[in-house]
């Protein structure tokens, strides 16, 4: 260290911030603001001449001088200086709307039409809707588990409007408005909550564990970030086949912790998968805070390290999520590249019926994200004052996907359940000879104790 | 995850010090691929394997073999060739990641694509464990068969070498058999290996496949050239006895089997069972060879707490109580971590097992 230290101008260099510098935001076209690097390899080896400063030493830095190494080649330089645990600004938020509806001046985003704005916003309406009266019939206790999006409303459709159908999606659990969006009906979703004969998962999972296969939504799964790397090797899928289409994988900030976060990104960059890796920053993961969760300026800024471009957006603002998963969208495909989408927003709700979120946080806090705050309310004051939308429009709205909800719900409460074969079929594609055996036992259980099971449950 | 140590199975043939293990050629068993006029070539199960995969990417444009460096051959030189016939896009390295890498092959596979992941040794398979058993197992289950990753096929080598200590040596089967939804698969021999593993990768749900190490390059024999599959979930009878039936499967057979000729110059003649598929398992088989014998011995490498044979065991004794002239007995490892210079002790070897042979016998 002393030999090291020797020569060096002063040692204020030590532990000094690299400035970082963030990318413009005004993204005309983001690909231009890009330049693709892939750093030149080299066979690992040839002798490193540490030692050859020449004069340029006492500059410090010398791009001319160079040492390689088996990731190509690096610029030398005197100075020991520590990069920054944080750049000395935070990275900005996209947006597109501002708190009032109002477009920002000079704010670049992909334009709507009146027929797109108009059904994105009847979406976030009924999604909105949907949560209301299957969190208040979990309550009633005709549903096992419920978890709302609310707040969330503008991630789920705007994001789900600049995909195309071909796009799969590979959600967390807070996304059903991305599946609302492509189709699914809300008897369908009523029948997965109910867990019906009608339900696609054949009643096996808990309620909000939706999936369709017919809509390139792959079935949820309770365990957090085992879907990113799946999503790289899908997005590899269809990048061998040259599909037009991209991977569209959602999560959450708590999810960025888990060890698959780190997998996911880094072999979707490596396999230059098309993979948009969206996360919903809603501060929150169950009762533990960003700030016990992470020590960085929350996630875009990881893309960097893995070699992934990246960006901060409101996800309050659709505009501005619609705008930034388009932009996203096209490099992925283009580019043959994943691209990392924080959205900034807030859990209004609970985490889950299972969860009371008052006494860990502020329900002035709530009530601010849940009103002042809401995405729906700020996209509708755009499309109003746009006059593509009035008043009497609402009210309508409202009452009507209330009513499709209600009957929804009344519909696949009188469904039956899934019979009791289902209990044994599709562990493997046929039935092996041990499940065989069980099932004849538990048929045969039942005769003889049949109050003690389920009457629902045709045999 | 992985250690620096990862080259340890190239030096296992040169290395003398697993030769305690006495290892003989593997029993002979009829061609049982369907063509018995095949032409056969004698190779090793390293061979065996690049022979099953060479066919498993010629014969299906949709199939993929990857992982920890895979690219150049592999630390045991089971993929060489590959890269440079099928290309780098459809056998490539991943970064040094097992989580990743069965994540990966699970989505790839979802896609209707076979992906053929490798784990570079079974004892680095953990962090992996996750998407197994709560991903792979599930996904055709938890989706009401909307969607499955049935393409999938995880290959990991796995067991004692002589000289691999904790980290290259562990027989982790028992973990993954506590798994509905996938199938765990583990050859004995060349032939075996690679029929096995054809069906295992053609097999509409996630297989995971172990490969005995000590046997990649000391296991040597006729293997036909042809594409062929052998059945999974059927156990097979390799030396027909009637005083004992003894149930095993991967490198552990040869050991078995040098008990059973030794227990037959004493005089006791005993049944050997290769179970190859662990789950789904063959129970129909073993439990028809016990009732002929009355008598059931297991041997696994994996310590014996919790390890499969207590499966075996519990299930043999269920159906053949009545039938059954002694205690189940059981050979294995012990209850340690697999050590490095207390391995000839640990090992269930043959002496242990000819032991228990003759007093199951003579109880």
């Amino acid at each position: 260290m002393e030999i090291l230290f020797s020569k060096s101008r002063s040692l204020n260099y030590l532990l000094q911030s690299s400035r970082t510098c963030w990318h413009h935001y005004r993204n005309k076209s983001a690909a231009i603001f890009f330049i693709p690097r892939r750093f030149e390899s080299i066979k690992a080896g040839e002798q490193l001449d540490v030692y050859n400063y020449k004069e340029d030493y006492h500059d410090g830095h010398d791009e001319h001088q160079t040492l390689n190494f088996p990731g190509g080649k690096v610029p030398i330089t005197s100075q020991m200086k520590f990069i920054s645990e944080s750049s000395e600004k935070r990275l900005p938020c996209y947006r597109v709307l501002d708190d009032d509806g109002y477009l920002i001046p000079g704010t670049i985003f992909e334009q709507v039409s009146k027929g797109l704005a108009l059904n994105m916003y009847s979406t976030m309406v009924t999604l909105q809707t949907m949560d209301t009266i299957f969190y208040e019939a979990q309550r009633q206790g005709r549903l096992s588990f419920y978890l709302t999006s609310t707040g969330e409303e503008a991630i789920n459709i705007a994001s789900a409007a600049a995909l195309t159908p071909d796009d799969i999606v590979l959600p967390q659990y807070r996304e059903p408005g991305v599946l609302l969006w492509r189709g699914f009906t809300l008897q369908e979703f009523a029948d997965q909550l109910f867990g019906n004969k009608a339900d696609y998962g054949k009643g096996r999972q808990m309620p909000i564990h939706y999936g369709s296969n017919k809509l390139n939504y792959f079935t949820v799964s309770s365990p957090l970030t085992t879907q990113l790397p799946q999503a790289a090797g899908v997005a590899y899928s269809l990048k061998m086949d040259k599909k037009e289409a991209c991977v569209v994988v959602y999560f959450g900030d708590g999810s960025t912790s888990e060890g698959d976060f780190h997998a996911g990104l880094n072999f979707a960059a490596v396999m230059e998968a098309p993979v948009i890796f969206l996360c919903r920053n809603n501060g929150w993961a169950i009762s533990t805070p960003v700030t016990e969760q992470f020590r960085s300026d929350g996630i875009a800024i990881k893309g960097q390290a893995y070699g992934i471009r990246s960006i901060r957006v409101d996800g309050n603002d659709a505009l501005a999520v619609y705008s930034a998963t388009r932009a996203a969208r096209q490099m992925a495909i283009k580019e043959r590249r994943p691209i990392l989408v924080e959205a900034m927003t807030y859990r209004v709700s609970h985490h889950s019926t299972s969860d009371d979120s008052t006494k860990y946080r502020c329900v002035k806090e709530i009530e601010q994200w849940k009103t002042a705050k809401s995405p729906i309310t700020r996209f509708r004051k755009w499309i109003q004052r746009n006059g593509w939308w009035a008043d009497q429009n609402e009210t309508g709205l409202r009452k009507n996907s209330r009513k499709q909800i209600v009957e929804a719900i009344q519909a696949a409460e009188k469904v039956e359940k899934p019979p009791l074969t289902d209990l044994f079929s599709d562990v493997y594609d046929k039935m092996p000879s041990n499940l065989q055996e069980q099932e004849r036992f538990i048929r045969d259980t039942i005769k003889r104790y049949p109050k003690e099971y389920p009457f629902d449950v045709p045999q | 995850m992985a250690s620096s140590f990862r080259r340890i199975g190239k030096l296992a043939s040169k290395n003398q010090s697993w030769r305690y293990r006495g290892f003989s050629s593997i029993v002979e068993t009829p061609n049982k691929s369907g063509d018995q006029l095949s032409p056969t070539k004698s190779v090793n199960l390293f061979s065996a394997i690049n022979q099953a995969l060479h066919i498993a990417l010629d014969s299906d444009p949709r199939s993929y073999v990857f992982g920890e460096d895979v690219g150049f051959g592999g630390v045991f030189r089971c993929t060489t060739g590959l890269a440079d016939r099928f290309g780098k896009q459809r056998v490539f390295n991943t970064p040094l990641c097992e989580q990743g890498i069965v994540g990966f092959a699970i989505g790839l596979a979802a896609m209707d694509n076979r992906a053929i992941a490798e784990i570079q040794f079974a004892d680095y398979i953990f962090p992996a464990f996750d998407q197994i058993v709560n991903e792979a197992a599930k996904f055709r289950y938890r989706s009401g068969n909307q969607f499955n990753c049935g393409g999938l096929t995880i290959r990991a080598p796995y067991g004692a070498v002589g000289h691999g200590g904790h980290y290259h040596s562990q027989s982790p089967e028992s973990f993954f058999c506590h798994v509905p939804g996938i199938k765990v698969v583990i050859p004995r021999s060349p032939k075996e290996a690679k029929g096995l593993l054809l069906s295992s990768i053609r097999d509409p749900n996630p297989v995971v496949f172990f490969e005995p190490k000590m046997l990649y390059r000391m296991a040597v024999e006729e293997v036909p050239e042809d594409d062929y599959m052998l059945p999974l979930s059927e156990a097979e009878v390799l030396r027909e006895g009637t005083d004992i039936t003894l149930v095993g499967w991967g490198a552990q057979l040869s050991v078995m089997e040098q008990a059973c000729v030794e227990a037959a110059k004493e005089g006791i003649s005993c049944e050997l069972i290769d179970l190859k598929t662990l789950i789904p398992w063959d129970k129909e088989m073993v439990e028809a060879s016990v009732k002929k014998t009355g008598r059931l011995l297991i041997s696994h490498e994996a310590p014996v707490t919790g390890g499969f044979g207590a499966e075996i065991s519990a299930s043999i004794v269920e159906r053949c109580f009545t039938r059954l002239e002694a205690p189940v007995a059981r050979v294995c490892g012990l209850d340690t971590p697999f050590p490095l210079v207390f391995e000839p002790f640990y090992l269930p070897t043959k002496n242990k097992i000819l032991d228990a042979i003759k007093s199951t016998v003579n109880y």
